[in-house]
């Protein structure tokens, strides 16, 4: 399916409310401007506006693909140097495969439907398509708009490539080892993680930190939870909306056929429900946008959280196993030098990431707050403005049949 | 308009009578049916006054069908004047007679007088009625099923429901009355009075439909809410069959329902049971019958009846259709309920972790709303139900009543026809007979020509009857209809409204926590 489609700038579907504020920074503006849908992939195109030295030109504008994306986003996760920082997570895949199935059955020539309902159906879906579209877009903007206002990593190099070699950035996807490698990888560090707080009986000195570890580890598992629930909801709600298609059209022919007296009733009730079918559907939408999305941004947000918390922690045991180390070399008066070194290099490390991950962590609260607030109070007035227009389509509806008795 | 009806003395004027009800009209109308039509009144079928002269020029098309029931007025004396011998042994063996005019509450004396001025002194007995009627005894019963209990244990247990009946008609001992009954005593009620009143032509309401499955599992004694549910969607059937059974004018007479009403004590009906000898035997007579409907090919003199025929086979199409949707409706309604209650919880916890403190209560006040607007899903979707789908579900059982009674028609037609038959072939054997010379013989020839006559004669007049009789009660369903659609259309609007209304209070009372988040 080729379709360009326009993308406005300042798209209202931003999961997070960092994206208005990132867009306005003027040393480094990134945008995507534009995308298009083709067969398996999408083209995304990314706009640089920067006022930073390093760009060869103020103005920039390349083209890229989800795999590009993931693969910036690994580099920082993989670069030491950003050890205390969390790494914005990399935006999900673009799934258009439950849209596309559903409009291919669809296609499919359903005897079943009439061809009014089939040319509901068909705008719903088309409709639905569009959504995870934009959706999807937006997602990869919040990823490079993070990346942008981050003081430290905006700096990075291979963030420039991204964002201003013209050519394809030929960066093919994980191979199966290397995905494997990963999925090895995430076991080994859960299972460190157990063993660097259980066995080793590494201690927690810091208060805030041992606060953090507790509050994140459950909010995770919350927010996971609730986004999925949320989800059902919001796709409880479409069904609704696609029922009332076959219910409008039924109604509709009652009423084309029906005695004089009732023609009135059913016709005005089948407008009704084709108007109360757009809705819900808004409503749907609505939630997914504000609600669904916001937990699902903080969802992997608090898992880059989580993270940082393990490359702190790993490093803490490195200082304690380096501070080991010195005490044996001193006991043997062997490698002191550099063993003392060492130890120095560790402790460093640990506290250069202490303070980064204390710096990220309250960020990362104050932007979830903010975020909640926003998303929740747009929810609420979307949710009213929704409630008071059905209201309305109703009473008067009501007024009508009310009359015509 | 009264003028326009008024019916000459019935001994002169026998042939136009006669003339006009073959044509389908009936000359003997209700003042229901006039008040009905009439501009000024409340009633919502607006009939504009000139169908009704134009009616007397024959069959009209579906538009006017509500024209049809400026019956029943004189119906009492149909029975008195116009005697058809046939009636009594259908009907209750009363004296008095069975039809009386029941006139809805809202129409009443104004018209009175004018009808009982034109109607001549015969009609004395019916206008005396009829002012009975319009000064205390209108159609006034109100019926309710509650309270359903268990009775028994075990594969034999069953419910009994209570049956209140509140009324001011004199036909009844008392004004407030209630009985306990149990499934198959209203089962037992629908089988005596369609044994009585369908192959007449008259719409007898379906009774609800059994369901094995369904009062198993409430036998077996299993107390969730899928039971509740079931025995709540029985209550509420066998309420909406009665009310509807004792709206019926000629049903409401009958004495079979009187006593079902009223009696404490009821014989057990057991040929209602699904296994029973003579259910088999129904679905036997039913298979039977759907193989004669395919034989019989009925000479359709009346363009009504093959019109309504038609009207009646779209309409259950469509309610079908509607029916299977909304039935869809409920299910993910319930859905949605059921994910907005898990979400709430999901929320209510989420909120608990939370640190920052105004975001963990709002995050709370957001599990209260949804579980809350969870509680609203599980109403609507009981209205959804309730109101609009059993409505559905109603009036196509309702239909094919109706159906059914055009069937026994085409019955009634293919009797008339072969008796006619019978009556060619007597004629023929006795021709024969008369040139083989055999006295004996030809005396049994000529007695069985007399006795066919008079059978064909007959399926005459029960033909043109059960004609008659659907004209009528077809057009008194279709008022029934409209005015049920129209009713059962804004109650459920009405639910609508008030779930909207109350997210309306809902949302606009979390507002306020939402943005309090600091």
């Amino acid at each position: 399916m080729e379709e360009p489609l326009e993308m406005p700038p300042g798209e209202e579907s931003k999961p997070c409310s960092l994206s208005e504020e990132l867009a306005t920074d003027p040393s480094l503006q990134v945008e995507i401007s534009d995308a298009v849908s083709e067969r398996d992939k999408v083209k995304f195109t990314v706009q640089t506006k920067s006022s930073l030295p390093h760009f060869t030109r103020p103005a920039l504008s390349v083209v890229r693909q989800h795999e590009d994306f993931v693969w910036l986003h690994d580099t920082f996760s993989e670069n030491d140097e950003y050890a205390g920082i969390i790494i914005p997570p990399a935006p999900p895949r673009p799934d258009f495969e439950a849209s596309r199935e559903k409009l291919q059955r669809l296609g499919e020539g359903n005897s079943t439907l009439t061809r009014e309902e089939f040319a509901k159906m068909k705008q719903e879906l088309e409709g639905e398509y569009l959504a995870i579209f934009k959706k999807t877009v937006a997602m990869h903007e919040v990823f490079l708009q993070r990346l942008a206002a981050h003081p430290v990593l905006r700096r990075d190099h291979n963030f420039y490539v991204f964002l201003e070699y013209d050519q394809d950035l030929s960066v093919r996807g994980k191979n199966r080892k290397e995905l494997l490698g990963g999925f090895f990888r995430n076991i080994v560090k859960s299972a460190d993680e157990a063993l660097i707080t259980g066995v080793s009986g590494l201690k927690e000195v810091d208060e805030f930190f041992e606060h953090e570890r507790t509050f994140l580890l459950e909010y995770h598992a919350r927010v996971r939870d609730t986004c999925l629930k949320a989800d059902r909801v919001m796709r409880s709600h479409k069904s609704l909306a696609e029922d009332y298609i076959p219910i409008s059209v039924a109604l509709g022919s009652l009423g084309t056929q029906e005695v004089r007296q009732l023609q009135t009733s059913f016709l005005k009730l089948a407008e009704l429900f084709e108007r109360l079918r757009k809705l819900e559907g808004r409503v749907a939408s609505d939630e997914d946008l504000k609600l669904s999305d916001l937990l699902k941004y903080y969802m992997r947000d608090s898992q880059a959280a989580k993270d940082l918390l393990y490359r702190r922690l790993r490093a803490l045991a490195d200082y304690e196993n380096a501070n080991k180390a010195l005490d044996r070399a001193r006991m043997r008066n062997k490698e002191v030098k550099p063993a003392e070194a060492h130890q120095q290099l560790c402790c460093q490390r640990f506290e250069q990431l202490s303070a980064s991950a204390k710096q990220e962590l309250t960020d990362f609260k104050s932007r979830r707050i903010s975020a909640f607030r926003k998303n929740l109070i747009e929810l609420a007035e979307l949710e009213l403005k929704h409630a008071k227009a059905s209201s309305l389509l109703l009473r008067n509806t009501l007024i009508v049949l009310k009359g015509d008795a | 308009m009264a003028a326009e009806r008024e019916p000459p003395p019935l001994g002169e004027a026998r042939q136009p009578e006669l003339e006009e009800l073959e044509d389908g009209e009936d000359l003997f109308t209700s003042t229901v049916s006039t008040l009905e039509s009439s501009p000024s009144s409340p009633e919502p079928a607006s009939l504009p006054t000139e169908d009704i002269s134009t009616n007397s020029n024959g069959p009209k098309t579906a538009e006017i069908i509500l024209d049809d029931d400026r019956e029943d007025l004189f119906a009492a004396t149909e029975e008195v004047s116009l005697d058809s011998p046939e009636r009594e042994p259908i009907l209750s063996p009363d004296p008095t007679p069975a039809i009386t005019p029941v006139t809805p509450t809202t129409l009443v004396t104004p018209r009175m007088e004018s009808k009982s001025i034109t109607a001549p002194v015969i009609f004395d007995r019916s206008r005396e009625e009829i002012e009975e009627e319009a000064n205390g005894d209108v159609f006034d019963i109100e019926i309710n099923v509650s309270d359903p209990e268990k009775v028994g244990d075990g594969m034999n247990a069953y419910m009994a429901y209570r049956v209140t009946t509140k009324t001011s008609l004199s036909m009844f001992h008392k004004n407030e009355f209630s009985v306990k009954r149990r499934f198959s005593d209203f089962l037992g009620l629908h089988s005596k009075l369609a044994t009585k009143y369908l192959h007449v032509g008259y719409i007898v309401p379906p009774a609800p439909e059994k369901s094995i499955v369904g009062m198993t599992k409430v036998k077996v004694g299993k107390e969730d809410s899928s039971s509740t549910e079931f025995v709540e969607k029985r209550r509420a059937a066998l309420e909406r069959y009665l009310q509807r059974t004792v709206k019926h004018p000629t049903l409401l007479q009958d004495p079979d329902l009187r006593q079902f009403l009223e009696s404490s004590e009821l014989p057990r009906a057991v040929n209602t049971q699904a296994l029973s000898g003579a259910g088999i035997l129904r679905m036997v007579n039913k298979a039977a019958d759907a193989v004669n409907k395919m034989t019989i090919k009925m000479n359709e003199s009346d363009a009504w009846f093959e019109e309504k025929q038609q009207q009646f086979e779209n309409l259950d199409q469509q309610l079908r259709k509607l029916h299977a949707s909304v039935e869809a409706l409920v299910c993910h309604r319930k859905e949605l309920s059921a994910n907005t209650a898990a979400f709430a919880k999901s929320a209510a916890m989420l909120g608990n972790s939370e640190d920052h403190t105004a975001l963990s209560r709002a995050l709370s006040q957001l599990a209260e709303v949804e579980e809350k607007i969870d509680q609203l899903h599980q109403e609507q979707a009981f209205a959804d139900f309730y109101v609009f789908s059993e409505l559905l579900g109603d009036y196509i059982r309702l239909i094919a009543a109706v159906k059914g009674v055009l069937d026994h028609r085409m019955k009634c037609w293919q009797k008339w026809q072969d008796a006619q038959v019978t009556l060619q072939k007597k004629r023929e054997a006795e021709a024969k007979l008369q040139l083989a010379n055999k006295p004996d013989k030809l005396q049994q020839a000529k007695d069985e020509i007399k006795e066919w006559e008079t059978k064909v004669q007959q399926g005459e007049r029960d033909f043109e009857q059960i004609s008659k009789t659907i004209r009528k009660e077809v057009g008194r369903f279709e008022k029934e209809r409209v005015k049920d659609f129209k009713t059962v259309i804004i109650k459920y609007l009405e639910s609508l409204v008030q779930t909207q209304q109350q997210l309306i209070k809902y949302w606009e009372a979390f507002l306020p926590e939402a943005k309090a988040i600091a």
